[in-house]
Order: structure tokens, then C-alpha cells, then sequence
């Protein structure tokens, strides 16, 4: 089975963003980047996939220079090669999903993968959008939101999560496009023999013919207005402590 | 006009459309609302959704709806976007809505902003939304083709709040063709998982632990405090997808929701998928070293530092009492 993974270069969730004084645009000259979480998920997945139904997993992101670090690191997981969409317009944050799926669905056409699988969401912009764009571009069938693919003959039967722990099984014909959710396998990480083995594997760089026009444009960035008086307390660990067990006997009573 | 497509399972509206609504109202100022639902026999959700202020509620009841599908969906919104002629669209931020708004924006060629938390009307409307897990917020417009689609964070608008109408707005039958080939998916029944051995719907107190716990050899901390403030233990997602607690103890919109006396929120950053699962608790305390989490936008007493150390000064406090 011939697998694409697309993965995302996002700034790291510990990195406070900060907004410059366009007031569209971030400052992001202290960001450092990882593998958007659901994606890793996606990899795994196709790596296990592989295992079993062997074939090869391609991995693919679309964004400027800095994102071929993430192609790196999926190939020291073990991917066997990739594909770099490389343009610097592809960062920005108001990069939409259209313009990044646009761009993934040209390099990937002629590919004829059986199956593509991206994560269900990026940890920065959050639309949830670009794999089911993808595969609308593709012209592929999709399922969102997937926790477990066993695949047949010809087709795909997967679990969907829906909300409140209520799940589904669809089946659907290959090749398709899923969308997978952070959980669905323990990850693995990269091993100093799958690093090496990584420096020989072959990025191929793409440079996009054009890309699609913008769907939204940014109008402000900002800090989110709190709505609730949230009462802090301060101080050493021990005060903080002291004065936390007595608020919550006396003023809130949830203690006894 | 603004045009609601509301979500019904089995002829029953989700509560959400309801929010959605409330979003469109307030989109449309003195523009007219109508709304959509669709799927097969939907008499009764059309019949409540008439109870809202809006012209005129649309019906495209198709055997080939239900139950719902990607491509089925697609397909009949495609022909009655197409009769109707919003410039709008506005739905509830669901599952069902991730799965199949992204392909009618794409078949569209229309914008599509998801999840959003606010509208900004003006000569142009824009919407607020939460990026960057909720650490900032930004107004976003449409370009381009109208329709423009919306998509409405559960829970950001009141659905009682919606205006009702004192008549009921009348339901017009919309016609699609749906043939069957187009329908690639073929899903199963809804199930759930095996009953939960745990029900922390009935906790009166709660500890959870987040990402911010770092580690499995951890959860033990946190297991003390529980212990000592006589409180079940719950977690993030992120900690039941590592294996480091099970599935059952997790909060959230894919977990259990939770109203306890008494919920402490410890390293968890407050995402929106992680509020909606406890933010009814009475007393909410959140422990975050970061005075910009987000959690602290819903607890009534936060301290800012390191859970490593406030952990064990409020174990050694309360074991003092
Ligand atoms: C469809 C969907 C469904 C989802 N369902 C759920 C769900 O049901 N439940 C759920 O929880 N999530 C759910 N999520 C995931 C959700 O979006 C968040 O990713 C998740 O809640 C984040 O978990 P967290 O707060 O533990 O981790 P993070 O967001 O990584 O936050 C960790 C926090 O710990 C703090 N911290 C770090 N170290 C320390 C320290 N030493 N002391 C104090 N604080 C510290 C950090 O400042 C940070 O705020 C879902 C996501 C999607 C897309």
C-alpha cells in the first residue's frame, strides 16, 4: 500500500506567541517548531499500517525552508521518503487551509497514493480543514476524527469518534483520505540507527506553480478579553497553599 | 439571507443549532434568517426549529440522508445553497460539522471559518476565533465567493437566548437528487464502548491532571492530593492518549462532562474541548505556571507556579487541618 502522511510545522506549545505592531502578524523570531501532535499520530499509524500490509509510507508538508526539519524527523521515525512543498508564503498564519491544501493536492496528485492521511487538526490555526479539502481536491472519499483503520480488500473500515464517547464504524473505498485523531496508537520516536538511516532518504523539493488565492484575511491578532474575575493567589508555595485550603472552607465551603 | 443548517440525529435537533441561531440573528442584524434542516423523516426538528424568529424553515428530506454521510450531505447542500442564495451560512461547530462543512466549502470554492467564538458586524462581518490553543484570538473575514460559511464553537452563544417567534415560521419542502453512486461511505450504528467502570459524573470533588504533570511516575502526586481532599482522579486528553491513565478518567468533549463542588485543574491549559467537560463545577481551581492559560479564563481561584511545588505545600496543608 502506497501511504502519504501530511505533517505540519508548528511552533511549539510552550512558545508564548506575541503579536507585532502590524497587529496581523506574529512575532516569531523566538519560536521554536515540532510535528503538529495529530499528525505524529498520522505517521504512526501509516508506519504500522506498513508493517502489516507492507508498501511505502511517503511523508509531505507544505511550508517554507525550516518546516524540512519535520520531514527529517519523520523520516528517522521511519518514513521512506518525502516531499517538501517548499514556498515561503506557506507560513504565515493567514496561510489558509485552501491555499495549504491546494498546494498539498498538486504535488501529490500524480502520486496515486492508495491512501493519505493527515492529523484531524493543527495545534496553531485549529480550522480542522486541510485533509478534508485535500481529499475534496482529490477527489477522494475521507472520514474524519478516525481512532482505527483495518484495511480490506480494496477498502478501508474505520472508527470515527463522535462526541461524548460515542463512536462509529464507515466503511469506505480505496484510495481515501483519513483524518486521524491524537490517541489512536502509542507513538514511537526516533532512534539513533533510524536518524542515520534518515540522512540517506530522499527529500524532494517542490516549488509550487502558484498558489490559491486567500479565503479569509486577518483583520487583528490579540490576547483573549477574560470574561470571569478569577481570583488569584500569590505568594510563596506555603502561603499559597495556606491561603488556597482556607478559601476554599470558608469562602467557596466545598471543604469541610 | 442568512441560512442556519441545523443538526438533527434520528428527528431530533441538536441543542447546538439552537446556538447557531442566536450566531446567525446576531449576523443578520435587520437581513433576514431561514434555516435548513436536512436528513430523512425530519418533521419534528423542523417543526421546533419553526419555533425560532426566522422567514422560513427549509426541509430536504431524502431517504439518502440518513443516516448522515459526507457525500450525501454534500450533494443535497450543494443544490439547495444553490436555490436558496444565502450569503451566509451559519451551523453548529459539531463533530458532523468537521467532517462534512470542509468539502461543501472546498465543492464551493467558498470561505469557511470554523469555530468561532464572536462576530464582528460592520460594513464587512468578520469572526473571532481562538488560535493557538486559545492563547490568542483572531478576527478573521471571508474573501472572495459568497457564501461565506460559519461555523459556531459549542457553547459560545446562549440557546435559550435565541429569539422565538410567536408564530410558527412556515416549512417549505426542498427538493434534491441525490443518485445513490455519489454515496462512497457506508457507516455503521453509533456505539459505545463498553460501560465505564468509573462515573465521575457523580464526584463531588475532583483532581485532573494535564500535560503539565510532565510524566506517568507523576500521576502519583496527584493521586495524594486526591486522596487527601477525598476527590476522584481525572486528566486531559493528552494523559489518557499516553496510556498514563485510562480512557475512562478523561474530561472533555470526547470524555466524560462533570459538575463536582470542587474541580483542581493541575498543568492543564484550559482548551476549549477540555472546558466544555467541566467548566459546570461549582468551585474551580486551576495550577498553571503559565498566568496566560487559558483555564484561568474559568476558575474561580488560580495560582500561578509550578505544580511540583504547590502540590506538596497543599497536601502538607491539608493533612495539617
Ligand atoms: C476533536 C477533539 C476532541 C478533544 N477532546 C478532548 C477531551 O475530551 N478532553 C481533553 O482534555 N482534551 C480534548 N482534546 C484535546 C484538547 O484540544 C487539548 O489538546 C488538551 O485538552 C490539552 O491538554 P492539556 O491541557 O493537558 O495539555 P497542554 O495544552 O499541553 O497544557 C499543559 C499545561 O500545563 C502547564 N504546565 C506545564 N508544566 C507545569 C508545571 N510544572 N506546573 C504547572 N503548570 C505546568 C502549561 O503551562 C500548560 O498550560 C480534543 C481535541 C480535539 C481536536
Amino acid at each position: 500500500m502506497k501511504i502519504a502522511v501530511c505533517i505540519r510545522h508548528v511552533p511549539t506549545r510552550e512558545w508564548q506567541p506575541r503579536v507585532d505592531d502590524s497587529g496581523r502578524a506574529l512575532r516569531e523570531q523566538d519560536a521554536s517548531y515540532e510535528m503538529n501532535e495529530p499528525d505524529a499520530y498520522a505517521l504512526e499509524e501509516a508506519l504500522r499500517l506498513r508493517e502489516k500490509h507492507s508498501g511505502e509510507v511517503v511523508v509531505c508538508t507544505a511550508g517554507p525552508s525550516r518546516a524540512a526539519q519535520v520531514l527529517r524527523e519523520a523520516l528517522a521515525r521511519g518514513a521512506d521518503r518525502a516531499i517538501h512543498v517548499e514556498d515561503d508564503r506557506l507560513v504565515s498564519i493567514s496561510t489558509d487551509s485552501f491555499v495549504v491544501a491546494g498546494a498539498l493536492a498538486d504535488a501529490l496528485r500524480d502520486e496515486r497514493f492508495d491512501l493519505l492521511l493527515t492529523g484531524l487538526q493543527s495545534d496553531d490555526q485549529g480550522a480542522a480543514q486541510t485533509g478534508v479539502i485535500l481529499a475534496e481536491r482529490l477527489g477522494l472519499p475521507h472520514a474524519t476524527i478516525v481512532m482505527d483503520v483495518q484495511v480490506g480488500d480494496g477498502a478501508l473500515r474505520v472508527k470515527r469518534e463522535l462526541e461524548g464517547g460515542w463512536f462509529q464504524w464507515v466503511a469506505l473505498p480505496l484510495p481515501a483520505l483519513l483524518t486521524i485523531q491524537s490517541g489512536i496508537n502509542q507513538l514511537r520516536y526516533a532512534t539513533l540507527k533510524g536518524i542515520m538511516a534518515a540522512k540517506k532518504k530522499e527529500i524532494r523539493k517542490v516549488t509550487p506553480a502558484s498558489l490559491a488565492a486567500p479565503r479569509l484575511a486577518i483583520v487583528t491578532l490579540d490576547v483573549p478579553r477574560k470574561t470571569k474575575k478569577t481570583e488569584i493567589i500569590s505568594g510563596t508555595p506555603g502561603d499559597a497553599a495556606t491561603q488556597l485550603v482556607r478559601k476554599l472552607k470558608e469562602d467557596a465551603r466545598v471543604l469541610a | 439571507m442568512i441560512l442556519v443548517i441545523a443538526e438533527q440525529r434520528q428527528g431530533t435537533l441538536h441543542r447546538a443549532s439552537w446556538e447557531a441561531v442566536a450566531a446567525a440573528h446576531e449576523l443578520a442584524g435587520e437581513d433576514a434568517v431561514e434555516a435548513l434542516v436536512l436528513g430523512s423523516r425530519v418533521s419534528g426538528a423542523a417543526a421546533e426549529l419553526s419555533q425560532a424568529a426566522v422567514a422560513a424553515v427549509h426541509v430536504v428530506d431524502h431517504e439518502l440522508l440518513d443516516p448522515y454521510t459526507p457525500d450525501g450531505y454534500v450533494e443535497a447542500l450543494m443544490q439547495a445553497i444553490g436555490a436558496l442564495k444565502p450569503t451566509g451560512v451559519v451551523l453548529p461547530h459539531t463533530y458532523q460539522a468537521r467532517d462534512f462543512v470542509p468539502k461543501l466549502a472546498a465543492r464551493l470554492d467558498c470561505p469557511l471559518i470554523a469555530d468561532c467564538v464572536g462576530i464582528v458586524r460592520g460594513g464587512k462581518p468578520a469572526f473571532r476565533r481562538q488560535i493557538f490553543q486559545g492563547k490568542l484570538v483572531a478576527e478573521v473575514s471571508p474573501e472572495g465567493r459568497f457564501p461565506y460559511l460559519v461555523s459556531i464553537q459549542i457553547g459560545a452563544y446562549r440557546g435559550d437566548s435565541a429569539k422565538r417567534a410567536a408564530g410558527a415560521a412556515p416549512i417549505k419542502a426542498l427538493n434534491a437528487v441525490i443518485d445513490p453512486s455519489v454515496i462512497r461511505e457506508k457507516p455503521e450504528p453509533p456505539f459505545r464502548e463498553a460501560r465505564q467502570a468509573v462515573d465521575l459524573s457523580q464526584a463531588e470533588r475532583i483532581v485532573a491532571v494535564g500535560r503539565g504533570i510532565k510524566g506517568k511516575e507523576h500521576i502519583a502526586l496527584a493521586e495524594r492530593l486526591a486522596t487527601v481532599l477525598g476527590a476522584q482522579l481525572a486528566a486531559s486528553r493528552p494523559i489518557c492518549d499516553n496510556g498514563w491513565l485510562p480512557m475512562e478518567r478523561q474530561i472533555g468533549s470526547s470524555g466524560q462532562t462533570v459538575a463536582p463542588k470542587l474541580y483542581v485543574a493541575l498543568g492543564i491549559s484550559g482548551a476549549i474541548q477540555h472546558v466544555v467537560g467541566m467548566k459546570g463545577a461549582r468551585t474551580i481551581v486551576a495550577i498553571n505556571k503559565d498566568p496566560d492559560a487559558p483555564i484561568f479564563d474559568v476558575a474561580d481561584y488560580g495560582i500561578i507556579g509550578d505544580l511540583f511545588e504547590l502540590v506538596p505545600a497543599i497536601i502538607s496543608e491539608l493533612e495539617k487541618a
